[in-house]
């Protein structure tokens, strides 16, 4: 067992508790604006439970599953204890204050701006606070990530690190990178006027130290999953990685070309001009370069055990898949959500094609494709398969892993394929109420329930997963004898020299970092000197 | 092990090349989606709001291009039709706009508070306001009829209240209803 399973376990536990909470809020949340339910009372509490249901998926439970995840991975593929133990729970115990001083400020309707802020809107500053801590907390994880990589490599002079550990860090350093935008807005721009310091903020400016960070972060909650892709589904299917460095090279463009791109989100806006607007355009195609390595990648590999299983001809091997496998078909369904989300995104960034959905129900609809879906049924499998390792218990009944993971994926696709159509007819995203008495908005309506329908399967999947992990976690359910060493996939061609470029991070952050530098440098300045871009401040909540 | 080496080199080599052909393919796809957005781009004119342009919000109201009675549709002495309105907590104004069809419409708008944005029904006419910039851009509508157009961005506990109307006219009724009359709107009065 690992020696920081407890502290992952710790991680785990509140990522999922919380999660699953967030996911019955959401399900509110569809019902209340579809016409299954009447006018809402107070249309606070939607925006209330809309900031609660964000700063949950968005900030709290991918950060303490990209953290749990980053300790275990640490110890397992480095073969070694965790340096600095007493720190991880520190960044633990930040992260958990921050998550509940948040929270109770949601709860109390003092916080109603939604998890992307809005300023001039202004919440109260223990919102801001919560949401500080937890990306404070989350930089504890990634200086100690940083740490272990460097002690180890010191240990271990020449030795290419685990793939893993490469994707862990990768993931580290991207996260440190791009929560500085948001840091900025807030503790720059926000608290001051949240503390009554000031009463005027520069919205625009906001905007844009905000997509900063808002468009990145997509790739921090996407590595856990990426990891799964790479270190865990070869082993898990019984195959072999087909190639080692295609991975790295994944990993190192995630940290080039994430952050440079967030003004696609601001195409709309009037605060940016035309040049910078289509250089983020013409570098978000460039983020999509890793992605379709790894779709190559991870296809190769699968098919690797699928010709080894007897599997012929061009598309035959697909037949010879071992599908009983709870990872084969997580992979599957990731993969097919993937590619439907992707295409939306292909949609989205197209510097044009983004006027027809922008801000309408289809960019929700996306979101939750490729994050609730390709990423999130990732987590899922992380989780299962880490948990022999961490609990001691016997591998997870796998017929009720796949009950869930088929409800998750049906319940994803109900949910979000006619988000998208409502988004195509201009239903607006994010409102309490649509008045589905009005000729233009009617026909949206049974598109809205069955969505609401979907997600219904989604929350059942949700409480599923949960009850899966906490039966197995019962003391009954511990495994007699010792649990087999936890081992990540091997390569096809294991023990080829890897470059020194990817085997560290220097040349990338370095890109990522200019590359930034470059893109954002220039709007954030001109915005920064424009003097009637500060406007009066709007506190929410009764203050 | 002398046995095991070429094959595992040959292998090694085949692995190789199939990856040098996908990276082909995916340069080629980007390469083509860049070039999309170009020539759409140049070759019909299409672009997102392009210019930076500010306005003292706090001045808003009682001074400049924004003032409550120059607010709605008006017909310029060459013919162009603009058309200004702004956002606030909660409602357009004007709430109720007037357009002729298949004329270019260039719009002026801004937000006097919070961060708002519109939409018109299924058109592509879809922008940002935030508070302290001008948004800009010029669009024609092809089809005549009337289209809602809510604010698609959060701006409060009332946002989900705040739809206009927009009424796309034949140029003849446009042209016979602007007559004599400063900005146009089709708020009922």
């Amino acid at each position: 067992m690992l020696r920081a399973s407890r502290l992952v376990l710790a991680h785990f536990w509140v990522a999922f508790v919380a999660f699953l909470g967030a996911a019955v809020l959401g399900e509110w949340q569809m019902i209340v604006r579809s016409p299954l339910s009447t006018w809402i009372n107070n249309p606070e509490h939607y925006y209330r439970s809309v900031t609660a249901h964000g700063t949950v998926m968005g900030y709290v439970m991918p950060t303490l599953l990209a953290m749990g995840f980053g300790y275990a991975i640490t110890e397992l593929a480095l073969k070694r204890p965790l340096i600095g133990l007493r720190w991880a729970w520190a960044g633990f115990g930040l992260v958990l204050a921050g998550t509940a001083m948040a929270a109770t400020t949601v709860a109390l309707g003092q916080a109603s701006v939604l998890y992307t802020f809005y300023p001039p809107m202004i919440a109260s500053p223990f919102y801001y606070l919560g949401v500080v801590l937890v990306v404070v907390g989350s930089w504890v994880w990634v200086a100690l990530m940083a740490i272990n990589l460097r002690a180890w490599k010191r240990d271990n002079p020449g030795a290419a690190v685990p793939l893993a550990m490469y994707g862990n860090c990768a993931g580290a350093f991207l996260w440190a990178w791009t929560s500085l935008g948001a840091a900025i807005e807030i503790l720059v721009l926000i608290l001051p006027a949240s503390l009554g310091w000031t009463d005027t903020i520069n919205a625009g400016l906001a905007r844009v130290l905000f997509s900063w960070t808002l468009h990145a972060i997509v790739y921090f909650w996407l590595m856990p999953c990426y990891i799964a892709f790479y270190a865990i589904v070869p082993r898990a299917i019984g195959s072999r990685l087909y190639s080692d460095t295609m991975g790295r090279i994944a990993f190192a463009l995630f940290l080039v070309f994430s952050m440079p791109i967030g003004i696609h989100h601001l195409f709309a806006d009037p605060e940016v001009g035309a040049g910078f607007k289509f250089v983020h355009a013409a570098m978000t195609a460039m983020v999509s370069l890793p992605t379709l390595l790894t779709v190559f990648t991870i296809v190769a590999s699968v098919e690797i055990v699928a010709r080894l299983r007897g599997g012929k001809g061009a598309f035959g091997w697909v037949r010879a898949l071992p599908w009983r496998n709870p990872m084969m078909l997580a992979l599957t369904f990731s993969f097919l959500m993937l590619g439907l989300g992707g295409a939306g995104g292909l949609i989205n960034m197209s510097y044009q094609m983004n006027e027809t959905v922008h801000n309408t129900q289809w960019v929700t609809g996306h979101f939750h494709l490729i994050f609730g879906g390709a990423i999130v049924i990732m987590y899922f499998m992380v989780a299962y398969d880490l948990w022999p390792t961490l609990t001691g218990c016997a591998p997870l009944p796998a017929a009720q892993v796949k009950t869930q993971l088929w409800l998750w994926f049906v319940g994803m696709l109900v949910l979000t394929l006619p988000w998208h159509l409502v988004g195509l007819m201009g239903m607006p995203r994010r409102m309490a109420y649509y008045d589905y008495s009005d000729p233009a908005i009617a026909s949206q309506g049974s598109l809205v329930v069955a969505s609401a329908a979907g997600g219904l399967l989604v929350v059942v999947s949700a409480a599923l997963f949960v009850w899966i992990l906490a039966r197995a976690s019962l003391p009954a359910r511990r495994r007699a004898g010792a649990v087999e060493p936890y081992t990540f996939s091997r390569a096809v061609h294991e023990g080829a020299r890897v470059p020194v470029a990817l085997n560290g991070f220097g040349l990338w952050i370095g890109m990522m970092i200019a590359l930034t530098v470059v893109n954002y440098g220039v709007p954030i300045i001109q915005l920064a000197s424009l003097k009637q871009a500060s406007v009066p401040v709007i506190p929410i909540g009764a203050r | 092990m002398n046995v095991s080496a070429p094959e595992g080199s040959r292998s090694e080599a085949v692995a190789i090349a199939a990856e040098r052909r996908w990276a082909i393919v995916v340069g080629g796809v980007l390469l083509l989606l860049v070039a999309m957005m170009v020539v759409t781009g140049l070759h019909w004119a299409a672009m997102p709001p392009s210019r930076v342009e500010t306005v003292d919000v706090k001045t808003l109201h009682i001074a400049g291009e924004f003032i409550e009675s120059n607010l709605g549709t008006a017909v310029g002495a060459d013919g162009k039709v603009t058309v200004r309105l702004i956002a606030q907590q909660y409602s357009f104004q004007p709430q109720c706009l007037v357009v002729p069809v298949d004329m270019p419409v260039m719009f002026r708008a801004t937000s006097t508070d919070a961060i708002h944005g519109f939409i018109i029904g299924t058109t592509n006419v879809n922008t940002m306001l935030v508070p302290g910039f001008v948004s800009t851009f010029t669009t024609s509508f092809h089809k005549t009829g009337e289209a809602l157009m809510p604010c698609h961005e959060y701006c409060g506990t009332g946002h989900e209240a705040m739809w206009a109307h927009v009424q796309v006219l034949s140029a003849a009724d446009f042209f016979a209803k602007s007559r004599g009359v400063e900005r146009l709107s089709c708020v009922a009065r």
